[in-house]
């Protein structure tokens, strides 16, 4: 037990359980976005593989395995290799400091919050040296696609988060957490006497998280009716099946993210019952809730067209964000002027 | 850290990794001749750098490091080179040009590099008695806007400057050619 309780151990073991996280997150988002896709287009969705297809991830992932992984001739072979790996890092990274609970965290650092922005960022590094290492122009085009998309989204998120660290004044997930506590309109997304855009707020973050995990409506990275597909055509087997890991790895760190900054993080919406193992259950059910709206979104709305999507976030999102900003600003601080 | 058996070695190794990423990454940037991997290089370096940043007790420079120069920097290169340049290899100089321009360039740089070295060998280094900031982001602003606050404002004019000679660059629209 006190080698359990040493630091490095602790962390290790926790990556471990992050990692089995994010394996069996990703096999089944697989399947409840399949199932979802299937029940909003009325059709029964994966059905075959065991009860009511609960078994297709685990047959999928065979199949993704026994393929052999090709890289093409011409391609850029270090770098065609290196894309899925460096794509996969980084939500493993920031999941290592997502609080699940009070006490459940791997490496709880007081700046938190950048720690998460700051790996998130390297992803479209890689999604960009992916499809260029493929030689192939649909690739380039999608990698392209990909850098002008998160360039465009990644300022009204910070914006956003900018705001949101105005109100708390701390990068530390667990302090922003806390400072959320009691019932549910003391959650950031219903604070409107500290702003009351906090709820718009709430939406222009989900966009920009929407956005910059390539998420239809914004998949222009993926676009297969006119991409074949996008930055990972040239990838077969694991390659691709690791893009996909990391897509869904990502939404989860999305939404983890959301529910920390706006929904109260383990908070129990009613001031009660959020220690112990309350906190975990409630912070997955939020962040849940959180991915299931991902996957409806996806299924109900068209993808967009591409100049469409960037009007949306220079030309709305961007004055927006800035708005709100400042209006949280003078909010805080006019108060203090007629003291 | 209490008490693990290898933690000085553990410490030891993973210095020695950041160290090594800065050190391999730099050398990929200059010597590779794919502009991209070159590209791939001056990242991997940056995230050297911040594992020594790390070190120097300064998180959040780390963080900003990687924020900044992988997802922000390195991405707007490759963006430049993915619009502009066609993956070909140039056309060889003529050798006499090549070693002229190269001399040079060796010339300067060693004259910086020698420069550089020499200072940081004999003037003396300001040694903080104590941990200056605890890495928070309140005490961050505060030496920001009190201690440093002259090259935080210089900073908004390069950028003031940065802005302005996009805006030169990109006024004439795309209908002239």
């Amino acid at each position: 037990m006190s080698f359990l309780a040493l630091e490095p151990i602790r962390v290790l073991l926790y990556l471990v359980g992050i990692c089995a996280f994010v394996g069996g997150n990703a096999a089944y988002l697989v399947l409840a976005e399949r199932k979802g896709a299937g029940r909003i287009q009325r059709r029964p969705g994966p059905n075959e593989a065991g009860w009511a297809g609960i078994l297709q991830p685990l047959a999928d992932g065979i199949k993704l395995l026994a393929k052999q992984v090709m890289v093409p001739p011409g391609t850029d072979a270090l770098l065609f290799r290196a894309a899925p790996l460096m794509v996969m890092a980084p939500p493993l990274m920031c999941l290592a400091t997502i609080p699940f609970g009070d006490t459940v965290v791997a490496r709880n650092l007081n700046i938190g919050l950048l720690f998460v922005f700051s790996f998130g960022s390297i992803n479209v590094m890689a999604l960009m040296l992916g499809g260029w290492a493929s030689r192939n122009k649909y690739s380039i085009i999608s990698a392209a696609r990909v850098v002008s998309q998160n360039v465009a989204y990644e300022i009204p998120m910070l914006l956003v988060v900018i705001t949101l660290l105005m109100i708390t004044g701390t990068m530390d997930l667990n302090e922003i957490i806390k400072q959320q506590a009691g019932w549910f309109w003391n959650w950031n997304v219903l604070k409107i006497w500290v702003n009351p855009l906090m709820p718009v707020t709430f939406v222009i973050f989900f966009t920009c998280m929407l956005a910059e995990t390539n998420r239809a409506p914004f998949d222009m990275a993926e676009a297969e009716s006119e991409l074949v597909a996008g930055a990972f055509t040239e990838y077969g087997g694991m390659g691709f099946g690791v893009f996909f890991m990391a897509e869904y790895a990502n939404i989860v760190v999305g939404c983890c993210l959301a529910t920390i900054l706006f929904f109260g993080g383990w908070q129990s919406p009613f001031g009660a019952l959020s220690d112990g193992l309350w906190g975990p259950i409630w912070f997955l059910g939020k962040t849940y809730a959180l991915i299931f709206t991902v996957i409806w979104i996806r299924w109900t709305f068209p993808r967009t067209q591409f100049y469409s999507l960037l009007n949306l976030s220079w030309k709305i999102l961007i004055p927006l964000s800035l708005f709100t900003l400042l209006l949280t600003g003078a909010m805080m601080k006019l108060p203090l002027l007629f003291k | 850290m209490n008490a693990f058996p290898f933690a000085d070695y553990l410490v030891t190794a993973i210095f020695a990794l950041a160290v090594g990423l800065t050190l391999v990454g730099a050398l990929v940037a200059a010597l590779s001749t794919r502009i991209i991997r070159g590209v791939s290089g001056l990242m991997i370096c940056c995230v050297g750098l911040a594992g020594l940043f790390y070190f120097l007790n300064s998180p959040f420079l780390a963080l900003m490091e990687i924020l900044i120069y992988v997802g922000a920097v390195c991405v707007t290169i490759v963006f430049g080179v993915m619009l502009s340049e066609p993956d070909e290899p140039a056309e060889p100089e003529k050798p006499g040009r090549a070693l002229l321009w190269g001399g040079t360039a060796a010339a300067i740089c060693l004259a910086v590099f020698l420069g550089i070295a020499h200072l940081a060998v004999n003037a003396p280094w300001a040694t903080p008695a104590k941990l200056t900031t605890d890495g928070s982001v309140r005490a961050i602003g505060v030496s920001l806007l009190t201690t440093y606050s002259l090259p935080f404002e210089l900073i908004s004019v390069v950028l003031l400057v940065a802005i302005l000679g996009a805006l030169v660059i990109a006024r004439s629209g795309r209908t002239k050619e």
